[in-house]
């Protein structure tokens, strides 16, 4: 039972409760009343100390689906933490007015120390280069519903390991599941961090390898994911302008590729992938946003106690 | 070859890594103890080689896990009426709180001051420890 809990990283739920969830989003995606209204009369506080379009908008649009409500704000000038409002209170006061926070702080851990002191459950939508659980239900929903299970696959992470939180939590995620190998694909600079490596995939067994060459691995791929070199992860500009080309997708790159290969990114994309690779029926990253939602409304629903 | 009096009542922490005794010395701010304390250093150890002691004459509250945390490999014998009545082998704490800070800039702990730093251990051979917040590793050696 998912309902009341709170999302921090991608391992809060177990197998379970993650096959419950895609399949309430499967069934959601294949019979758009399934669930609607189910949350009427309920309210989900978006609260987001740092600026976000996809995932504040995915959450609000499914909550308005569910047929409830949303409050909050978009960016930490208009929320009383610009005055000095301590995270511990702003969480405290919110859970007076909403059902449930989702938020998205700069700050890592930010989401796990919020529900310390939330009456409501909390959902965390990104906090800093470290978790974003709701990406990896997407990106798990999404490998599910394109290949048929999310075990058993050689999936690449190509791009910023190091600051990329979708990818962290989802080689957590992941790792969930049996028999699956995974393949870091990054300059030395932005490799995968090494509590991952060391606690999870070690520890755990988990099959992994690294390299900085794209070319020599895309063709033992069954999913890539591909992640932007994110600016506001640096404090230095000359590393990020050094970095940030590292790896481009392009059509001729992916002749080496298999043809049942899923290419994946969290967006937004910046020039990672060339444009032209948009029309290849193996570009999955649009079809990913609307998994998403429809995973978003399975979540809300579930932690309201509304499925 | 010094001779020490054995203490009645109190605390010995022995088996301290030659040159760890002082900082356990300060940390339990026995140097304005109202009581004596004897605190040996390089004393011969066949297991290893010299050691440090410190035999405290009184019964004091010790926080285990940070002593732990300076050196896993100390003991604390209690001392009852001259005997030895309890012998407490430390190891690594598997969790300590406000001892290990975090030094993450992006870390939650940064910012919002009323939070506990809160380490896990990670690597017991390596002595790692991983901030529940942010996952950032930090060595016990850090602390010490």
């Amino acid at each position: 039972m998912l309902k009341g809990r709170h999302l921090i990283e991608p391992r809060d739920f177990d197998v379970q409760e993650l096959d419950r969830l895609f399949a309430l989003a499967q069934r959601v995606e294949e019979d758009e009343a399934y669930l609607r209204d189910s949350c009427r009369g309920r309210i989900l506080a978006t609260l987001f100390f740092e600026p976000s379009t996809r995932t504040r908008l995915s959450f609000e649009a499914a909550m308005m689906r569910l047929g409830g409500s949303c409050v909050g704000f978009a960016e930490p000038g208009s929320s009383s933490t610009a005055k000095g409002e301590s995270l511990a209170d702003t969480v405290r006061t919110v859970g007076c007015y909403a059902d449930m926070i989702a938020m998205r702080s700069p700050k890592e851990g930010a989401a796990l120390l919020a529900s310390r002191y939330s009456t409501v459950p909390v959902v965390n939508a990104g906090d800093g280069g470290h978790h974003h659980p709701t990406q990896t239900l997407t990106d798990l929903h999404t490998i599910r519903s394109l290949r048929g299970s999310v075990a058993g696959l050689t999936i690449g992470f190509c791009g910023d390991l190091k600051f990329g939180r979708t990818v962290h939590s989802l080689v957590k995620g992941l790792s969930l599941y049996p028999g699956n190998r995974m393949v870091f694909i990054s300059p030395p600079e932005l490799r995968v961090p090494e509590y991952l490596t060391r606690d999870l995939l070690s520890r755990d067994g988990g099959e992994y390898m690294e390299t900085d060459t794209l070319e020599d691995v895309i063709g033992d791929l069954d999913v890539l994911y591909v992640t932007r070199v994110q600016k506001e992860r640096f404090f230095n500009e000359e590393d990020y302008v050094r970095l940030k080309d590292s790896y481009v997708l392009t059509k001729e790159k992916l002749r080496r590729a298999k043809e049942s290969l899923i290419i994946m990114h969290p967006l937004p994309r910046v020039n990672e992938i060339a444009m032209e690779v948009d029309a290849d029926p193996r570009a999955a990253y649009f079809r990913q946003a609307k998994y998403g939602m429809y995973i978003r409304m399975a979540l809300i629903a579930s932690i309201l106690g509304a499925a | 070859m010094l001779n020490i009096t054995k203490i009645q009542n109190g605390i010995v922490i022995d088996h301290i890594h030659a040159g760890q005794g002082l900082k356990i010395f300060n940390w339990l701010g026995l140097g304005a103890a109202p009581y004596t304390v004897a605190f040996v250093v390089n004393a011969e150890s066949v297991r290893m080689g010299l050691k440090d002691i410190i035999k405290i004459d009184n019964e004091i509250a010790l926080d285990l896990a940070v002593l732990g945390l300076l050196d896993p490999d100390i003991t604390v014998n209690i001392i009852q009426h001259g005997d030895i009545t309890r012998k407490i082998s430390l190891a690594l704490p598997e969790r300590v709180e406000n001892v290990l800070i975090c030094r993450n800039p992006r870390c939650i702990t940064a910012t919002e001051q009323y939070a506990p730093h809160i380490f896990h251990l990670s690597d017991a051979a390596m002595g790692l420890y991983r901030c529940e917040y942010c996952d950032e590793m930090r060595g016990a050696g850090d602390f010490r």
